[in-house]
């Protein structure tokens, strides 16, 4: 076991804990880096989990460090995807510029939905961001100068500086490079009064208020950078899909988005990149198991009898193959980890980590969650 | 004119229906079913497969339906929310959601994605009033809505399960000394919106289409419960049907498009201006 020896307050606010785990970063860092050498054929999909890492980064400043739950964050990255093509495509701004302007006017909408959500909590605060998502849905349809409708729009691979990145690889590292620098950025504020003032509101907002905290002022600033971060995710992301249509940005996709944040642990930046990678991995792991568990399942009942496996394979067939079986199954896992590991893929890795560093004194009563029994505050 | 008084007024009874079951739930748990609207697609399926693939007759079929899904509503409460009882609302909000997805999906394993349409005694009649068309279809659901807030207004004011209920809802602990089965009672209230549900799904099979994302109906009736203020059964209901005016003016009288998204701009106004709703209670919280 590994002790920590603080000796002043500074400790606790720097960005790497130590310097053992400032060397384990940039190991990641440096794996990262060649990693395009070695798994060439999933490029896209891991650029796509870097993209879904910057959108989880967001939704983990609103929803895991200031406790406002968002069910619409996937408009947030409508509004920047379509914002970057339209200044890039239309009117020919620079790439830079593109998204800075795309991050500006999504934190302009993050202000528009956090000024009314100030009065809210709890779920009316998702009732409303959910009714926010489906109007931006209807106006991207609707608004056919700058969207094209349900036509949709083709995206230009991007051009930074006049070279072309049009290559896996470089969107790859573009791809890295943002997300990288939005962690930078994110894990930076988290450490500044900003984030603790979101950890207070989060925690207790009447507390916060009785500390000085100016609950107005941080809850829309949450919205605001939260909501620019999606900016830039929704730039890449345009590039990513290449097409862009209206109903990309649905329901399903803020639904994800906070499925990706609770798989991997509320409150923790690593927990919305373990969700990321989550989310955006499972649907290629499912489509491989959809070529290769019939067969599976045909060969063991075969040891039955030859006719039973060729039924069987038949049957599984038919059912893996399903339209309607991937959301179910994303619906499953969410429904697993809320019942069984509320902390998410974060929290179990924590708890693996303490179980080897106090062995053989682990308690699994460190983690026990308290109960709060309902009193209800809607009467007086 | 009145046409679109009435259809609105029918399209509205079953906002009001679906916002009466999220209403029912958190009036008694204090949770937020966000998997109610697909709650109501399952009614509605299991109801087309009653009258289609066994060839009950409808009342049977009507009545079978609601015991199943309610039965089904009892056994999830018991199995599966139960277990978040006591957690932060959030958990409770991305559990249903995610219930909701389990069933959409199961809904498309077991009858398909396709489209179906559920035939009534009430199908393709109508009656002419006073120069107005009414078909028989919407006499059903508004009837069917009368009757049924009726019933749930006096099960809750004036049964003795009724008002342990109302006790539940306010403060777990104190009922729970008090000698109520509060886990009982929890099911019981999830049977009966998962009932109520399937009424609503029943009633607007006829009109709309069965599909698998019938339950989608069920964030309009969001609109619907906080307008009314969550936790007010009729304001559920004056919710529901205002949301449904509202829709069906917006629709005959503004551009094209206002139409879908008029009941969440209605939300939202409603959520910044007065939270509370139209009939709604909330107090601020005390330290």
């Amino acid at each position: 076991m590994r002790f920590l020896l603080k000796t002043s307050y500074e400790q606790d606010l720097r960005l790497f804990r130590d310097a053992v785990q400032r060397n384990w970063y940039i190991a990641l860092g440096l794996a990262l880096l060649v990693l395009p050498a070695l798994v060439p054929t999933y490029l896209v999909d891991i650029s796509l989990v870097f993209i879904y890492g910057l959108c989880g980064v967001s939704l983990m400043v609103l929803a895991g460090y200031t406790g406002l739950v968002s069910l619409g964050h996937a408009a947030f990255l409508g509004i920047g995807a379509y914002a970057h093509v339209y200044f890039v495509q239309d009117l020919g701004l620079p790439w830079v510029i593109s998204v800075a302007l795309a991050a500006a006017v999504t934190a302009g909408a993050g202000v528009l939905v956090g000024l009314p959500a100030l009065r809210m909590t709890g779920v009316y605060l998702s009732i409303a961001t959910l009714a926010f998502a489906l109007i931006i849905q209807e106006v991207l349809t609707r608004w056919e100068r700058v969207t094209h409708g349900l036509k949709g729009r083709a995206v230009d691979k991007p051009v930074i500086f006049g070279v072309s990145l049009a290559h896996d690889a470089a969107f790859y590292f573009l791809c890295l490079a943002a997300l990288i620098g939005g962690l930078w950025l994110t894990a930076n504020l988290l450490r500044a009064p900003t984030g603790r003032a979101w950890v207070a509101i989060r925690d207790s907002e009447i507390a916060a208020q009785s500390m000085g905290v100016n609950r107005a002022r941080y809850k829309t600033l949450a919205f605001a950078y939260s909501a620019a971060l999606m900016g830039v995710a929704g730039a890449l992301f345009a590039h990513k899909v290449g097409f862009l249509a209206p109903d990309i940005f649905s329901v399903l996709l803020s639904i994800q988005f906070l499925l990706m944040v609770v798989v991997g642990g509320l409150g923790s930046l690593h927990g919305a990149l373990f969700g990321a990678a989550f989310v955006a991995l499972l649907p290629v792991l499912i489509s491989e198991a959809r070529d290769r568990v019939p067969a599976w399942a045909g060969q063991v009942v075969a040891l039955a009898g030859k006719d039973a496996g060729a039924a069987a394979f038949l049957g599984v067939d038919r059912f893996v193959k399903q339209p309607g079986l991937e959301p179910g199954l994303f619906g499953l896992i969410l429904v697993l980890f809320i019942l069984f590991e509320p902390l998410g893929v974060y929290g179990r890795w924590r708890k693996v980590q303490l179980y080897f560093s106090t062995f053989p004194l682990y308690k699994r009563a460190t983690f026990r969650r308290q109960k709060t029994y309902m009193r209800s505050e809607r009467l007086r | 004119m009145l046409q679109l008084l009435l259809n609105g007024l029918a399209v509205g009874c079953i906002y009001g229906l679906v916002a009466l079951g999220f209403v029912l739930i958190y009036k008694a748990t204090e949770l937020v079913n966000f998997a109610q609207g697909d709650l109501m697609m399952l009614g509605a399926f299991t109801c087309y497969m009653f009258v289609v693939w066994y060839g009950a007759g409808y009342w049977l079929a009507v009545v079978l339906a609601v015991v199943t899904v309610a039965l089904f509503g009892a056994a999830l409460d018991s199995a599966v929310l139960r277990r978040v009882l006591g957690q932060p609302q959030f958990a409770v909000v991305m559990l249903t959601i995610g219930l909701g997805a389990i069933f959409r999906s199961f809904a498309s394993i077991v009858w398909g994605s396709e489209i179906y349409t559920l035939p009534t005694p009430f199908s393709a009649r109508a009656t002419r009033i006073a120069g107005v068309t009414i078909s028989h279809e919407y006499i059903s659901i508004i009837a069917g809505t009368v009757i049924l807030c009726a019933a749930l207004y006096a099960f809750f004011t004036f049964t003795r399960v009724g008002v342990a209920m109302q006790a539940a809802s306010q403060n777990q602990l104190a009922a729970y000394y008090m000698g109520i089965p509060v886990k009982r009672m929890f099911s019981l209230i999830w049977a009966i919106s998962a009932g109520v549900a399937a009424i609503a799904g029943i009633l607007l099979a006829p009109v709309s289409l069965i599909d698998i994302n019938l339950g989608f109906l069920g964030l309009k009736a969001f609109a619907a419960a906080v307008l009314g203020g969550f936790g007010s059964i009729p304001g559920a209901l004056a919710g529901g049907v205002t949301i449904g005016l509202i829709e069906l003016f917006s629709g005959a009288y503004l551009p094209q498009g206002v139409k879908d998204v008029a009941a969440y701009v209605v939300l939202l106004v409603v959520l910044a201006i007065r939270p509370q709703g139209m009939f709604g209670t909330i107090a601020r919280k005390k330290v």
